[in-house]
């Protein structure tokens, strides 16, 4: 935790360091950072900071967490002045989240999010392949339910270890 | 069924933004409530789960809508507000989105019908002239595109499935076909939006929500109802001319915020 003395205005780069400590309230390997959540940091002469984020999924229920948990980091570093505005342009894209971080998915048992598509308006029988399996990388998976627990995330099957597990849904 | 079939002389409308907006978002308010009434009881858990998301996903954007509402309207109402603090007839939902639940085939086709009128609708909002309404459509966009393929996949699997569910989803396709000529019409208010490039150009959608439609229908060896068939077009729900379902929809969304104004938890 970066901490920040109230008489000096605070840096660009130490908002950011101090938002790599807020983690996704769901996917609590991940911080706002890395999930793409975190769009752009701003921080004006009179040392007032604005953070602008983007929802995953329209109805995420832990948007409102993350607001309040970048607002409570913020405030315990000192930086007291600060405010979280939404931006829905460009829509947030799994595509957003880096190699660094999909190798922490995989290793907390979430198979990370493929190449987003892009294509048609209407993609019917289209059966999407599993993804390989977290734990064991089999690729003799599949997929029991498109929705899962949260919104991105689906539940899949190993065939080989026997895991259930979680993919990532790429979006 | 007591909606009138003819529209009446349309109000002046005093702000035809705010107009489109009451209209995408109270369609997607009115029908997440309603899959939110499967949530416990659906046939298998994995679709309880999905119902729950895909109705997660239509408060979000209905949220996302309203709020936006508000703030075009001026007068300090947010998206609760708007939700809760509303009478039937100020509400501008399609009718299709207000009909009860029915069986599972009935909710999926009612689904599959509106999911798919929202991509169409919702690729063309994208491209708005209006900055604030064209990220909010490409945002909910990407969302339609995954429940549509989750509808249309159920289309397939119960059309193409047992006699039974073959029966049960062409009972619901020819039930709820009466309300589909509302999705397209445009009255003042959606003429003039679209002629300056803000809202969709809805009977210029048609064809394409029909082609997609019946590709589906067709592959699900399931029958189109005919045009000639149907008893008359129902409409009216975009002036505030609702059926009786909505009241009873309304009355158990809004009670607990009517009754604890301001109630916090």
């Amino acid at each position: 935790m970066v901490s920040h003395s109230p008489a000096s205005p605070p840096s660009r780069a130490a908002i950011l360091e101090i938002l790599d400590s807020v983690k996704d309230p769901e996917v609590p390997v991940l911080s706002v950072r890395e999930l793409g959540i975190v769009r752009d940091v701003e921080v004006d002469d009179a040392g007032a900071v604005t953070v602008t984020v983007t929802p995953t999924y329209s109805g995420c229920p832990a948007i409102q967490a993350i607001e309040d948990d970048i607002l409570a980091a913020l405030a315990t570093a000192g930086v007291a002045d600060a405010r979280v505005v939404t931006s829905y342009a460009p829509a947030w894209t799994t595509d957003w989240i880096e190699a660094d971080a999909r190798a922490k998915l995989k290793a907390y048992g979430i198979a990370p999010p493929r190449p987003a598509e892009h294509g048609g308006l209407v993609q019917l029988l289209r059966a999407r392949t599993a993804p390989p399996c977290p734990y064991c990388d089999s690729r003799d998976t599949e997929i029991r339910s498109e929705f899962g627990p949260t919104a991105c995330k689906s539940v899949c099957w190993c065939r080989s270890c026997g895991q259930p597990f979680e993919e990532f849904k790429a979006f | 069924m007591t909606a009138p079939s003819v529209l009446p002389p349309p109000p002046p409308a005093p702000h035809d933004e705010l107009e489109l907006l009451l209209r995408l978002g109270d369609d997607r308010l009115v029908l997440g409530h309603r899959l939110s009434e499967w949530c416990g009881h659906a046939p298998i858990l994995e679709e309880d789960i999905a119902l729950a998301n895909v109705a997660l996903d239509l408060l979000g954007q209905a949220t996302m809508l309203l709020r936006r509402a508000g703030e075009v309207e001026g007068k300090g109402r947010d998206e609760d507000a708007l939700a809760y603090w509303r009478e039937a007839v100020e509400f501008r939902n399609c009718l299709l989105v207000e009909q009860p639940n029915g069986d599972f085939a009935f909710t999926m086709a009612r689904q599959f019908l509106f999911d798919v009128y929202a991509v169409v609708t919702l690729d063309a909002v994208s491209r708005s002239t209006n900055a604030e309404l064209a990220a909010i459509a490409a945002k909910a966009l990407k969302e339609a595109k995954y429940h549509v393929r989750h509808s249309g996949e159920w289309m397939l699997k119960l059309g193409d499935g047992t006699d039974e569910s073959h029966r049960r989803v062409q009972g619901a396709l020819d039930e709820l076909w009466r309300f589909t000529p509302e999705l397209f019409a445009a009255d003042d208010v959606a003429a003039r939006l679209a002629a300056e490039g803000i809202g969709p150009d809805l009977p210029a959608l048609r064809a394409h929500w029909h082609e997609l439609v019946h590709d589906v229908v067709e592959r699900a060896t399931l029958t189109l109802p005919h045009e000639s068939s149907h008893t008359p077009h129902l409409n009216g729900g975009r002036a505030g001319m609702h059926s009786e379902h909505l009241g009873h929809l309304l009355a158990e969304m809004q009670i607990v915020a009517r009754s604890h104004p301001g109630a916090k938890w």
